[in-house]
């Protein structure tokens, strides 16, 4: 039940933030603030409850969930409310609130219309991500998808700036368009799955395993990864991202970048490669090209613009490219660093579009060419821009370093070609955000200008994110730990994979 | 914690504390947080230098685990041995002198906290660098000290040029580390560990000599290596990173940071001793960036260009040691070049700081009265650098050169081009001397050095004129090279007199008078040929053009997203079929009358032409 609660306050809070309205301006923020606090820890209590047992075993999947909750949702169709959650799940929930956190943080006094709206807005967002990570019921699942899509599509359309009509709705079009195959797939998926089994279900623990005839399994697949790409947002399915970003408010960024492109990522990991293992692995090839050629592309892209929000997005791209490499490399390893690249970008990108929100905010444009020289006027607001560039490009020692490393060192005994290629995007990297550092806050300082450095809510909220950050960096086993065992089950459940894998290992390194 | 992770330590916890407190502390706290911290470090390392040289016993540290997946464990764990003992001693002590020399230098910077906080982070990421005991922490000090010395180079942010350099700097070194990662990722998938020394010795069971993967793999890391130590092709960032403050430059760009990449060689030795053809690439590569740089270096007229590619020069002497397998030959010319190069730096300051900004030396002139330490510091650096006889370069040098003449075949061809490298060294190096310090003065000094930049000076002169003295504990570390008893003493004759020749034709050109190089200078293929060598060989014109512009271009052209052209036009088509079924709808009942007319008039020839 406790999972249900968690996404009940949510929404509930949502409903309050909306109704603090009348209770004045600052309302609206504070009970966001408290709602997702209260959210946090009532899920970290409920973990410290139930998830002794799930560390201590390393038993199979299917018991070891830390914890799980079935209803009965709509059984003519064998719909089920269908909630659980394990070590992934529960370190994306973490993000997910934490970087909820940030977003409020991040809006305080940007937002000065409509506050109740924007505050219930986001919190809805964050319920339909939560419920996202937590659904196993594929029906349940879609229609989450969906809510966590139309609060997002208002928080850009409504609180965006100059282009926002434009932007909101191809970031509308783009994710509604690939959910609807994705639920075309479903809806084929627990069909076939009813031939063999007898009776409709849409859970995922009964569609797993599921044989379906090649032709048909990888047009199902298809459908699936459509729909997860396009979120990633891998090559060349992104382009809603930069406008979706550039146009959003800062909390929508935040938003955006930390946690509803994850979603995508989650959903490849935990749905399409697992229920499609076959039509996966023959895939993988063009989903690890695409996702180089991400890396690539987003790399010379990002260094390409000239503002401040689209470089940041167009970074995501390349970072995200990683993720599907990790991904459909599918080793241990690379496994690892596709979870890690989760995380780690999350927090640094978050931390990025802060920053260009508080530029945006004290110079009103987010034009690199207009900046310059910043550092002397904000020389703490220069340090923390400094902090997450060096992230950003890979900076050993920082949790991005660790999930690019992972990925490409298990991915190299995949495939090395590939490898060497996406490798070049650190080279893109370090390219893009010391020009980013150069445009912005070095060079010659405007004289005149009024330009206020971070204070000290802008300061705790960036020196949380530095922190998180370095312990990813300096000491990553706790997430490692906590994906670990759901890496060994969802591996177990794709044997062919591996033997797939092997084969597949270029001739080239054998002596 | 034991007292090796305090060595480290140290100074990061100063970097830290000088950047959260840079607006608060006074310059006094921050030069006593900076330098202490450092020389600190220096009295545990000398404990523990003290330690091994007693016991000679490898003391290994293991801080706790990094990353644990399947099997790949990596830890923070440091592996000291009679190499790291010579580097860190060299990072500790060099960079304790450098830093007390900064606090003079830099004295009216507004950033004096934020120098010695990037000073601090630089001296803690070259010593993980040196203590790591796997390729991964290796790694993080790697690119912790590049990040450094982007940090320092651009130091002075409001001149775009610094950025410039800065970025340069990080970049091109970039391109080596992604090599090296590549490297690193080849290792682990074919060996199973980034651990050096299990590596090393999976290695010599699991790899035959000579066999691709030893070749591709220390390729790979030489990739690493000639990208951090300026070596051809990655050598051009190092002249543009002179945009430093001059004691970085003496520090990251001179005895320390360009360095990593020979450590890194001399570290992994044993793989590249599998690898014979990767071997033969250093030493050539040495050879060549050897004679390039020097040519360079006389050409210039910056006095820290000169410096520049002269270290650019000396770093192919250690590779060329490398390469031909005198590995402990090419630690101790690390060493000595250390010294006498941070010293030849740091009076390069002294001379900078005193001349009001002053760096072409042709303005310079008639200093060997005015400033004394430094002439006397300059003086026995470049004795040093040009290896005249019995100073600490000339050991170095010597060994190097002898364990070239010793290689069959393609020895005494190394030899011949490192002594060719010698002589030009011994030239530009006193053609600096002579230039800056005698003749007529150009400018006066508008102030003295202080004992802050002239303790340091005199600590490096002694070590630079004696430091050839130093035994270094690396018999455990490196296999036995060859003895060069059985040399020829004409060879060795040979080496001790080139560069007493070099001084002796810079003083007739520079200084005497006797000989006139005008003639030689002023004519068209003579000042073409200066220009091409003070411009570096044209080498940064051949790489924009091969490789900044085209990327620039693509990025140019990409700019406005070109997926979109597909979206686009889509969106395109639903428009215009918008428009063709909108403009039928026009309300008029003639029109629709006519069309229903024309319909069924359709409808019927149709039903009829089936039927028929």
């Amino acid at each position: 039940m406790s999972l249900a609660i968690l996404i009940g306050i949510l929404l509930v809070g949502g409903l309050l933030a909306l109704l603090a309205d009348r209770w004045g301006d600052g309302t609206p923020r504070w009970v966001s603030l408290v709602t997702i606090g209260v959210a946090l820890v009532y899920l970290l209590t409920t973990v410290a409850d139930t998830a002794p047992e799930y560390f201590n075993t390393t038993a199979a999947i299917g018991s070891d969930w830390i914890t799980y909750l079935k209803l009965d949702w709509i059984p003519r169709f064998g719909i089920s409310f269908e909630l659980a959650m394990d070590g992934l799940s529960l370190l994306l929930v973490i993000l997910t609130l934490l970087l909820g956190l940030i977003a409020v943080s991040s809006s305080w006094s940007e937002i000065d219309f409509k506050q109740g709206l924007f505050q219930a807005n986001l919190l809805w967002t964050l319920a339909g991500v939560t419920g996202v990570f937590l659904a196993m019921d594929l029906f349940l699942f879609f229609l989450f998808w969906e809510v966590m899509l139309i609060p997002m599509y208002l928080l850009i359309a409504i609180w965006g700036h100059e282009n926002k009509a434009y932007a909101a709705m191809k970031f509308f079009i783009f994710t509604q368009f690939s959910g609807l195959l994705m639920l075309l797939s479903i809806v084929v998926l627990a069909w076939q799955a009813s031939l063999t089994n007898g009776s409709y279900s849409y859970s995922y623990f009964d569609l797993l395993g599921t044989t379906l005839n090649s032709n048909l399994e990888f047009w199902v697949m298809l459908g699936f990864f459509l729909a997860f790409t396009v979120k990633l947002p891998g090559f060349p399915f992104h382009t809603w991202l930069p406008d979706a970003h550039t146009q959003a408010p800062t909390a929508g960024s935040v938003l955006l970048a930390g946690i509803l492109l994850k979603t995508g990522a989650y959903g490849l990991l935990r749905f399409a490669i697992p229920l499609f293992p076959e039509a996966s692995m023959n895939f993988a090839p063009i989903a690890m090209s695409l996702g180089a050629a991400g890396v690539i592309y987003g790399a010379v892209l990002a260094f390409a613009q000239t503002d401040f929000k689209r470089l940041v997005a167009y970074s995501s791209v390349s970072h995200m490219g990683f993720v599907l490499l990790g991904l459909y490399a599918w080793n241990n390893i690379a496994l690892q660093g596709a979870i890690m690249q989760m995380v780690a970008h999350g927090v640094s990108t978050a931390a990025l579009f802060m920053m260009a929100g508080a530029i945006q905010h004290r110079l009103h444009t987010r034009d690199m060419r207009r900046m310059g020289g910043l550092w002397h006027d904000a020389p703490r607001m220069g340090a923390c821009a400094l902090f997450f560039a060096v992230a950003s490009l890979g900076l050993p020692g920082l949790g991005n370093f660790v999930a690019e490393f992972l990925v490409l060192l298990g991915l190299f005994a995949v495939n090395p070609w590939i490898t060497a290629i996406a490798a070049l995007g650190m080279i893109g990297a370090a390219i893009y955000a010391l020009w980013m550092m150069q445009l912005a806050f070095q060079g010659k300082p405007e004289e005149l200008r009024e330009f206020g450095d971070f204070g000290s809510r802008e300061m705790a909220t960036m020196a949380t994110m530095m922190i998180i950050l370095v312990c990813l960096g300096m000491y990553p086993q706790p997430v490692l730990d906590l994906a670990q065992p759901v890496l060994d089950s969802l591996q177990k459940l794709t044997p062919n994979i591996e033997a797939v894998v092997a084969l597949t290992q270029v001739g080239v390194m054998d002596q | 914690m034991n007292s090796l992770s305090l060595i480290p330590a140290l100074p990061l916890v100063s970097a830290v504390l000088l950047m959260i407190g840079s607006a608060r502390l006074s310059k006094r706290v921050v030069a006593i947080f900076g330098v202490g911290s450092v020389g600190l470090s220096a009295l545990i390392v000398a404990s523990v230098a003290q330690d091994f040289l007693t016991t000679g016993e490898v003391q290994t540290a293991t801080l706790w685990a990094w990353i644990s997946v399947a099997n790949f464990t990596p830890g923070i764990a440091f592996y000291i041995d009679g190499l790291t003992v010579v580097m860190m001693s060299v990072i500790t002590g060099v960079g304790f002198l450098i830093h007390l020399y900064s606090v003079e230098f830099m004295e009216s910077d507004e950033s004096f906290a934020r120098y010695f906080s990037y000073m601090n982070l630089f001296v803690a990421a070259m010593l993980l660098l040196v203590m790591a005991d796997n390729l991964l922490l290796l790694y993080l000090g790697w690119e912790g000290v590049g990040v450094c010395s982007y940090l320092l180079v651009g130091f002075w942010y409001r001149d775009p040029n610094n950025g410039a350099a800065a970025r340069k700097a990080f970049v091109v070194t970039r391109i080596g580390d992604t090599a090296m990662a590549l490297g690193l990722f080849l290792l682990f998938t074919e060996l199973g560990t980034l651990q050096i020394q299990p590596l090393m010795a999976a290695a010599n069971v699991q790899w035959s000599g000579g066999g691709t993967l030893p070749v591709l793999a220390t390729a790979l890391l030489l990739g690493g290596a000639v990208g951090k130590s300026a070596q051809l092709p990655l050598h051009t960032w190092l002249p543009d990173a002179m945009a430093g403050p001059t004691p970085v430059s003496a520090l990251i760009h001179a005895a320390t940071m360009v360095t990593a990449g020979v450590y890194l060689i001399a570290r992994t030795h044993e793989l590249f001793l599998l690898a014979p053809a990767t071997m033969q690439a250093i030493a050539w590569l040495g050879v060549a960036t050897v004679l390039l740089a020097a040519f360079a270096a006389l050409a210039q007229n910056d006095i820290k260009r000169i410096l520049a590619y002269s270290t650019i020069s000396q770093i192919g002497y250690m590779f060329l040691a490398l390469g031909v397998g005198a590995f402990s030959a090419g630690i101790f010319h690390l060493m000595t070049h250390a010294f006498f190069k941070a010293l030849l730096f740091l009076g390069a300051g002294a001379v900078i700081h005193c001349l009001h900004h002053e760096h072409n030396i042709f303005k310079m002139g008639g200093l060997r009265t005015r400033l004394p330490v430094v002439f006397a510091s300059f003086l026995i650096g470049s004795a040093a650098l040009a290896a005249l006889p019995f100073t600490s370069g000339f050991y170095s040098k010597d060994s190097i050169l002898l364990a070239a003449w010793a290689l069959p075949d393609i020895g005494p061809i190394l030899w011949a081009g490192g002594l060719l490298g010698a002589l030009i060294t011994a030239i530009y190096s006193f053609r600096l001397v002579f230039i800056v310090f005698f003749g007529e003065a150009n400018t006066e000094p508008d102030k003295q050095v202080g004992w802050k930049i002239a303790v340091p000076l005199m600590v490096l002169c002694v070590l630079a004129a004696f430091g050839g003295w130093i035994g270094q504990p690396l018999s455990e570390v490196f296999p036995a090279t060859a003895d060069f008893h059985n040399v020829a003493h004409s060879v060795e004759y040979i080496g001790i007199a080139i560069p007493l020749i070099g001084l002796l034709i810079a003083y007739l050109v520079f200084l005497g008078g006797q000989l006139s190089v005008s003639k030689l200078t002023d004519s068209s293929l003579g000042k073409a040929l200066q220009n091409f060598w003070r411009d570096g060989w044209r080498l940064d014109a051949l790489y924009h053009n091969l490789l900044v512009r085209p990327f620039t271009g693509l990025a140019r052209l990409c700019r406005n997203e070109p997926v979109d052209i597909f979206y686009n036009s889509i969106v395109s088509f639903l428009r215009w079929s918008h428009r063709g079924l909108v403009s039928l709808q026009t309300g008029e009942l003639r029109w629709y009358a006519t069309t229903m007319v024309f319909g069924l008039l359709l409808l019927v020839a149709i039903m009829l032409r089936n039927a028929s």
